[in-house]
Parts: C-alpha cells; sequence; structure tokens
C-alpha cells in the first residue's frame, strides 16, 4: 500500500464492502431528480463566481469572472507602434491553433489546394487533443443510428444545443472515423475488423472508440504526421495570435503573432511580431482550463487559455454557452503531484464505482458528468468525502473492481496510462482505489458557428473547442474528438472554399481595436488586464 | 502539509524547494516561466524530456519533468529541443510493407543492440524490442510494441546508434491502421447507408419534435446493457 497511513485504513472499507457492492446496481436518477443536484451542487449554479459582460456582442451575459476579465480586457497592441502594413506571410487560410480541429481543418484545406499556414502557440500537437484518453463516439454497429446518437447528444447537453450542429455531428460521425482511419489511426477493432466499442456516460449504445487509452494521443500524433509529410504547409510554432487583423468593413484579413523564443517573458518590452494576411482564418485555439475557474483545478493543456474567444470576441463574434463549463467528476485528488490530472471516464465504462468515505456507493457511475461531478461534491459538502493529507475532499473510485467484474489484467490492459501514471507514485490502481474531485476539463460554449464553421463576422472560422452549440449545457465523453475531426474538416473545406472568392489583395488594419476602446471608453470601464493570457503564470511560490 | 524544503541545482543554479514537487513544479517554482520543455503537463505529449544526475553519482538519468519527483541534490537540465531526423513521406503513395519502412529509415539496420533505448524510455516501452520488429519487417509488432510512445525522443538522446526509432515506430504505426489492420465492415455500410439518407427523416423527426415530448423520448430509450 502507497497510502499514508489515515487513506490506508479507510482504503480497507473500500474492501470490505466490495463483495456487497457487486450484487447491488445504483439505481439512475430520474429527470428531477438531477436537475436538483445539478441547481444544489454544480459550479455553474453558483451566483458568487460568475460576471455579466458589459461590453461586446455578448453584453448582458454571465459568465465565468475569470473568463469576463480577459473578455472585457484590452490588446497587447495597444501602445505599441506595430507597423502591420507589411505582412511576414500571405496565405489562403491561416489556422490558429496545431490541436486536433487545427490539423484537421489545415489539411483538408491544403487537400483542396489552399495555400496555409498553421500558427501555433508551443510545438504542433501540444493540445488538449493529445491527452483524451477515453475516445471518440460514432454511430456505426448495427444496433446504432446516427438518430440515437442524435438523441443522446441532446439529452447529455440538456437540450439546449443547436440541433443543426448536431446533426451534422452525428451523420459525418462515420465518415470521420474513417478518414482517421486511411490516415494510419489504430482503432481497437476484434479480429474480424469491427471496432470494440465502449459505453460512456449518457451514452444507449457502446458507441465510443479507442485506441487503448491513448486515443488522443493516437489520433493527435498521426495528424501531426501527415501535416508534416506536406511541405507546403507552413507551420509556425511557438507563434501565439494576439489579435486578429480586419479591414475598414470589419471583415477579418489576418492576424498578428508573438513570437514566444524571441520575446521571451511575454512581460517584456521587446516584442517579435509576425503578422499573417489571409483570406480567411480558421480559429482552433482550444478550450480555457488553464483559467482555473472557481479555483478548480484542471485537467487541460497548459496552453489552454481561452485565447480565440477573446480575439474573435474582440473582432465582433458572438459567443455561445460560455455560461458553462464542464467539471469532469474524476479529476486526482490524490498524490498531490498530478492533482487535477484526469482519471478517465473509461474507468467508469469498465465497471469502477464511486464510494464515499464509508465504502458506500451514492451514484449511478454512468450517469452524465455534470450530475456525476455535482453529486461527488454534494458527498464532500456532506463530510462524506475522504481528506487527503493535502487537505482537499476526495471520493474513492473503486479500479480493482474492473478486475473482479473484467477478469484479471483489465486493468493493465485497458489502462495502460493510467496505470503508469499511479504506477510513478507508488499506487497500484489493480489493486488500490484511487482518490478523486471534479477537476475543470472542458469549455462547453464558445465561438457561436452554423454547420459550415462560419461566425457572424465574414471570414472567421471556428472549430473544435473554442467553438460553442454542438454540446449545449453539457459534452458527452467522446463527442469532443469527434466534434474536433468533424467541425476540423468542415472549417478546412469552407474556409478553403471561400477563399476562393476574395483577392489577395487585402486591408490590414486593427480598426476593430478603436471601436473596442470606444465601447469600454462608453461604458466606463477601464479593462483590469491585457488580454490573451497565452500562456498561465505558476511561477509564483505557492504549492 | 509539512513542507521539507531540499537543495536542487537548475543549470548548475542552486535553488530551495519543497520535496514534494515535480521537477516541473519546482522550476516554476525557482522562478521559471517555461515556454519550451512543457505542454500537457500530464505525460502524454513529451515536451518535458529532462536529463539529471545525483551528486555523487556518475549516471545520467532520464525522465519527464510534469511526472517525476524532485529529489535531493538533482543536478537538472531539460531538453526542450531534440534535433531529430524525419523524412518526409506521403502515407497516401506507400504500398504498406515492411521494406517501405527500411526504405525510408535505412540506418535502422545499424542498431548495436546495447538495449541503451529501453533503459532510457519513461514510458517503459521494449524499445530494443520494437526496432528489433522493425529490422525483422514485423510492422504489426513494431505497431503494438511502441503504441504507449509519447515521441519523448529521449531513447534518441542516448542512441550509440543515432536512430529515431521513435519516428520509424509512428510510420509502422501507421502503415498498420491504414494497410495491414482488417478493416469494418460496418463502418462502410453505415457511411453509405448514411449517404442514402436512410436516418434523414428519423433525425428530422426528433429535430421538430416538440421539447416536452423529445425529453420524454429520452428518459425512455432503451440503454445497451453492458455485458
Ligand atoms: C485530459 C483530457 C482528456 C480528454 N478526453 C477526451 C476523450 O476521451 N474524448 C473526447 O472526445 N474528448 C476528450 N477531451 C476533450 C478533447 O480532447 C478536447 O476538447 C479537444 O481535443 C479539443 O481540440 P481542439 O483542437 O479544439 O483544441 P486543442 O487540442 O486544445 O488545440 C488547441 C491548440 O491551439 C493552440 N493555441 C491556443 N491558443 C493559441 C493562440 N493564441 N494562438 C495559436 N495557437 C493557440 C494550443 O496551443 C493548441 O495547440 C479530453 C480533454 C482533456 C484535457
Ligand atoms: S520509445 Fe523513445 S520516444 Fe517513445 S516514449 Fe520511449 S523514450 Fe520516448
Ligand atoms: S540504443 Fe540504439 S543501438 Fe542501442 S539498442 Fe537501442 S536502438 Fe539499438
Ligand atoms: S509536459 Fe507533456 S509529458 Fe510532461
Amino acid at each position: 500500500m502507497a497510502y499514508p497511513s489515515p487513506l490506508n485504513e479507510l482504503a480497507t472499507r473500500v474492501a470490505q464492502t466490495r463483495p456487497e457492492r457487486l450484487k447491488q446496481s445504483f439505481p439512475r436518477l430520474n429527470a428531477e431528480e438531477k436537475n436538483k443536484l445539478l441547481h444544489e451542487y454544480h459550479p455553474d449554479y453558483r451566483t458568487d463566481t460568475f460576471s455579466t459582460l458589459r461590453v461586446g456582442p455578448n453584453a448582458g451575459d454571465r459568465t465565468p469572472r475569470e473568463l469576463a476579465i480577459l473578455l472585457e480586457g484590452e490588446s497587447l497592441l495597444k501602445e505599441t507602434s506595430l507597423s502591420i502594413n507589411q505582412p511576414d506571410y500571405d496565405c489562403d487560410v491561416l489556422v490558429i491553433g496545431g490541436g486536433g480541429a487545427g490539423c484537421a481543418a489545415a489539411l483538408i484545406a491544403d487537400d483542396l489546394g489552399a495555400k496555409v499556414i498553421v500558427a501555433t502557440k508551443l510545438r504542433l500537437g501540444d493540445a488538449n487533443t493529445m491527452m483524451a484518453q477515453g475516445g471518440i463516439q460514432a454511430a456505426d454497429k448495427d444496433n446504432d443510428s446516427p438518430a440515437l446518437h442524435y438523441l443522446d447528444v441532446l439529452g447529455g447537453g440538456h437540450f439546449a444545443n443547436t440541433p443543426e450542429l448536431v446533426e451534422t455531428l452525428v451523420t459525418d460521425a462515420p465518415e470521420a472515423i474513417q478518414w482517421l482511419e486511411d490516415l494510419g489511426v489504430m482503432f481497437d477493432k476484434n479480429p474480424d475488423g469491427s471496432m470494440k466499442t465502449i459505453h460512456g456516460g449518457g451514452t444507449s449504445r457502446k458507441r465510443m472508440h479507442t485506441a487503448r487509452d491513448y486515443t488522443g494521443a493516437e489520433i493527435m500524433r498521426t495528424l501531426r504526421d501527415e501535416l508534416k509529410s506536406r511541405p507546403q504547409i507552413t507551420v509556425l510554432e511557438f507563434s501565439p495570435a494576439i489579435e486578429l487583423l480586419t479591414d475598414s468593413n470589419g471583415t477579418v484579413t489576418g492576424a498578428v503573432l508573438l513570437n514566444l523564443n524571441l520575446s521571451g517573458n511575454a512581460l517584456s518590452p521587446n516584442y517579435h511580431y509576425t503578422i499573417v494576411r489571409a483570406k480567411t482564418v480558421v480559429i482552433a485555439t482550444g478550450g480555457s482550463g488553464r483559467l482555473h475557474y472557481q479555483g478548480f483545478p484542471t485537467s487541460n493543456h497548459y496552453g489552454a487559455t481561452g485565447d480565440g474567444l477573446v480575439l474573435a470576441y474582440r473582432a465582433g463574434a458572438r459567443l455561445a454557452f460560455i455560461d458553462t463549463m464542464q467539471y469532469h467528476p474524476t479529476g486526482v485528488a490524490y498524490p498531490q503531484q498530478i492533482i487535477g490530472q484526469l482519471v478517465t471516464e473509461k474507468v467508469r465504462s469498465l465497471g469502477a464505482q464511486l464510494l464515499n468515505v464509508d465504502g458506500q456507493q451514492f451514484i449511478f457511475p454512468l450517469e452524465t458528468r455534470d450530475v456525476v461531478a455535482s453529486a461527488i461534491i454534494r458527498e464532500c459538502q456532506k463530510g462524506k468525502g475522504v481528506v487527503t493529507p493535502g487537505n482537499i475532499s476526495g471520493v474513492w473510485l473503486d479500479t480493482p473492481m474492473i478486475e473482479i467484474l473484467r477478469g484479471p489484467g483489465t486493468v493493465k490492459r485497458e489502462l495502460p496510462a493510467m496505470v503508469r501514471q499511479f504506477a510513478r507514485f507508488g499506487i497500484e490502481l489493480d489493486k488500490e482505489p484511487i482518490l478523486v474531485y471534479p477537476t475543470l476539463h472542458y469549455q462547453n460554449g464558445g465561438v457561436a458557428i452554423d454547420p459550415d464553421c462560419r461566425t457572424n463576422v465574414p471570414f472567421l472560422f471556428v472549430a473544435g473547442e473554442a467553438s460553442g452549440g454542438v454540446h449545449g449545457r453539457n459534452r458527452l465523453m467522446g463527442n469532443s474528438l469527434l466534434d474536433v475531426i468533424v467541425f476540423g474538416r468542415r472549417a478546412g473545406n469552407a474556409a478553403a472554399q471561400t477563399a476562393r472568392t476574395r483577392t489577395a489583395n487585402l486591408e490590414l488594419t486593427l480598426k476593430h481595436l478603436e471601436k473596442w476602446d470606444q465601447e469600454l471608453q462608453k461604458n466606463n470601464l477601464a479593462p483590469v488586464t491585457k488580454s490573451p493570457l497565452i500562456l498561465p503564470d505558476y511561477t509564483k511560490k505557492e504549492v | 502539509m509539512g513542507e521539507n524544503m531540499i537543495d536542487i541545482y537548475i543549470m548548475g543554479e542552486h535553488h530551495r524547494v519543497p520535496d514534494s514537487l515535480t521537477i516541473l513544479q519546482a522550476l516554476e517554482y525557482a522562478g521559471y516561466r517555461l515556454i519550451r520543455g512543457v505542454g500537457c503537463r500530464g505525460g502524454f505529449c513529451g515536451a518535458c524530456a529532462t536529463v539529471y544526475r545525483i551528486a555523487g553519482d556518475y549516471r545520467l538519468k532520464f525522465a519527464l519533468a510534469c511526472q517525476t519527483k524532485v529529489e535531493p541534490n538533482m543536478q537538472l537540465a531539460m531538453i526542450p529541443y531534440f534535433p531529430a531526423h524525419q523524412p518526409r513521406y506521403r502515407l497516401s503513395e506507400l504500398k504498406g510493407t515492411a521494406q517501405e519502412v527500411l526504405n525510408i529509415y535505412p540506418e535502422m539496420l545499424t542498431c548495436y543492440g546495447c538495449n541503451t533505448c529501453t533503459k532510457s524510455c519513461p514510458q517503459e516501452i521494449d524499445v530494443l524490442g520494437y526496432v528489433s520488429a522493425i529490422i525483422r519487417g514485423d510492422i504489426p509488432l513494431a505497431a503494438d510494441i511502441s503504441f504507449d510512445c509519447i515521441m519523448c525522443g529521449l531513447c534518441v538522446s542516448r542512441c550509440p546508434a543515432e536512430l529515431v526509432k521513435h519516428h520509424a515506430a509512428l510510420l509502422c504505426r501507421r502503415i498498420y491502421g491504414k494497410f495491414l489492420a482488417p478493416r469494418s465492415e460496418h463502418l462502410k455500410q453505415r457511411i453509405q447507408e448514411v449517404k442514402t439518407g436512410k436516418f434523414t427523416a428519423a433525425i428530422a423527426e426528433l429535430k421538430n419534435m416538440p421539447p416536452e415530448e423529445l425529453k420524454k423520448v429520452y428518459a425512455n430509450r432503451d440503454i445497451e446493457p453492458e455485458e
């Protein structure tokens, strides 16, 4: 046992209740019970941690305070004497973000003969996509259908989703899987070639496709390799976009990038900028977990600071569902070194149960994520959580149960990444339960798009986690990787086609910033900060 | 929590940090604002490859900074970028044979079999195992053994034969996924069905349903049993 003493004793209670739990199946909640649980315990329903936006297309809407401050921020380019008339690069399609959505968009646009530039904040592929473990949904089995998938997505999103986007998601899904296979993604299959599929929270059919528990990594490294095999695509790494460029009509004409390698500390006065003129721009900058809403730990990538939302908002794009975030129910609560990292939902799909300090179940483990997260928060607030040496509360996730239900060796075979993660800190997943607490995981909303990823700003497209509407108020596991591929491809396609309709002689201005500043002034707003954030700051001497 | 402070050396510079931190957290604690050398912070991206030794011990050790705890008297440096040879190829133009892998990476045949690569892999992959499989032309085995590779390049940094085996393994996995893995009939069929509009009416019906009715249909949907 790697657990220190008090935890160790509590873990034995888990083992004691196992025989009894084997016979028990915890009932699912009905719609009313779920609603009550969400309203009482889900972080989205708190009022003290939200702000109401005062400027921009979403003035009057509420959003977490941390995001509001950035959305109402002022440009990093204010008070710089940047000359933007001489672009360093010219292209048809500028893709901002080198995760799954960005790479998919770039590949399809390139297929269509567009001149493509990918600008990304860190290395190509350093993205949330790389970290996705659980799987990717697609209704391709005989007992399943896109219509059932549609129903699950809507139910999961509390029926708030944009129906056209959901329809597109589920009907494009099988083709998205085939596209990935053709690029060489190794999905888990049976010997006859049929896909091995499992359940995820809120799915009515087993439609989660996996590549062991490295599904996102497998997809990401394949897309990245394919992108690198196309020398005609220019990739600018360590080059986050910090502002869009527009013409006098307010349509998008490119972006300003910051060269992180040469600029050193982002606060240093010696910025090195790159100006890209582009006929169309695709924002694929992913999520914002690193803003640590409400002080939550996060499962997200280092660069997930919501930059795309800030850039698009300032250029006049409308956002959707920015008052709802996803807190993944099972983030690591112990050991301290990996707090907030994800314990994939696949662990529960395989049969692990959630238990309070008494070793008792308190929720059906495969309810939708928001419901499970709320139940865990309730349990901990009621004093039924397990307090760790780091003085945070969590609940048990009984992983050894998987071995009993599915046979010895299942944990090591199905969850190699998880096993490795915990083994590094001396915890054996197949023999000991682990401690979990909700972690900030996903930005349910983002820039409002149509099925071709168009925004209300001409020539600006958005795909992936930076967009909003597909998942409504809550996303189901496996629908994000799908979203990224389906809408990434669509954005690439639409952006390349649209670029053909535009002349290369574009005007490069920052006029939208003048308008933005006027609006701030009109509302007597003194921005709290400059934005986008680009990278979180963890250098403070806090642990 | 009781903070136990220890001495570490970052690129030769002395720092005192809590012993509960990972190397990555210790760098930040010491005041480094990281740009290179950090990515996922979760053991998935391979950006944080780090080399270190413990004072008094001559041996070099390798680790992922985000997954490894600091130790007293650790002397560490990050390897934020390791130049690695990566030939360009188009998968779509390959036939999927083992010979093609060796044509693209002929140097694979020069492996000494010293097994240093396996010892340096933070993912505990049998690196020599997949290198041997590539040499023998067994693509499925190479793809299988190398599957958990996070492309950190640590095995390359130590290889006396200077092989960029993780890239060769990636090629094997892509060849396996595209050419060698059996294809799904149900997937092909479903794509056809979608194209011919088999589900259009069913989805339209759901789309046009009054919300209350839709909620009922959802609540009453049958759920495929676990087993
Ligand atoms: C730990 C974890 C596990 C997950 N598991 C699953 C799962 O099992 N199934 C599933 O479907 N989904 C899962 N998800 C969600 C899913 O992985 C992500 O939502 C999805 O991959 C997002 O893809 P994206 O391309 O939109 O963004 P990302 O993959 O995050 O890519 C965004 C890219 O944009 C770059 N960027 C950011 N700002 C800028 C800027 N200013 N300029 C230039 N570039 C910028 C980033 O560096 C990054 O490269 C998981 C997420 C996490 C974090
Ligand atoms: S095989 Fe090499 S590149 Fe891959 S994880 Fe191991 S050491 Fe890193
Ligand atoms: S380190 Fe290089 S030479 Fe040694 S076994 Fe590995 S691949 Fe072969
Ligand atoms: S930061 Fe990604 S593996 Fe360490």
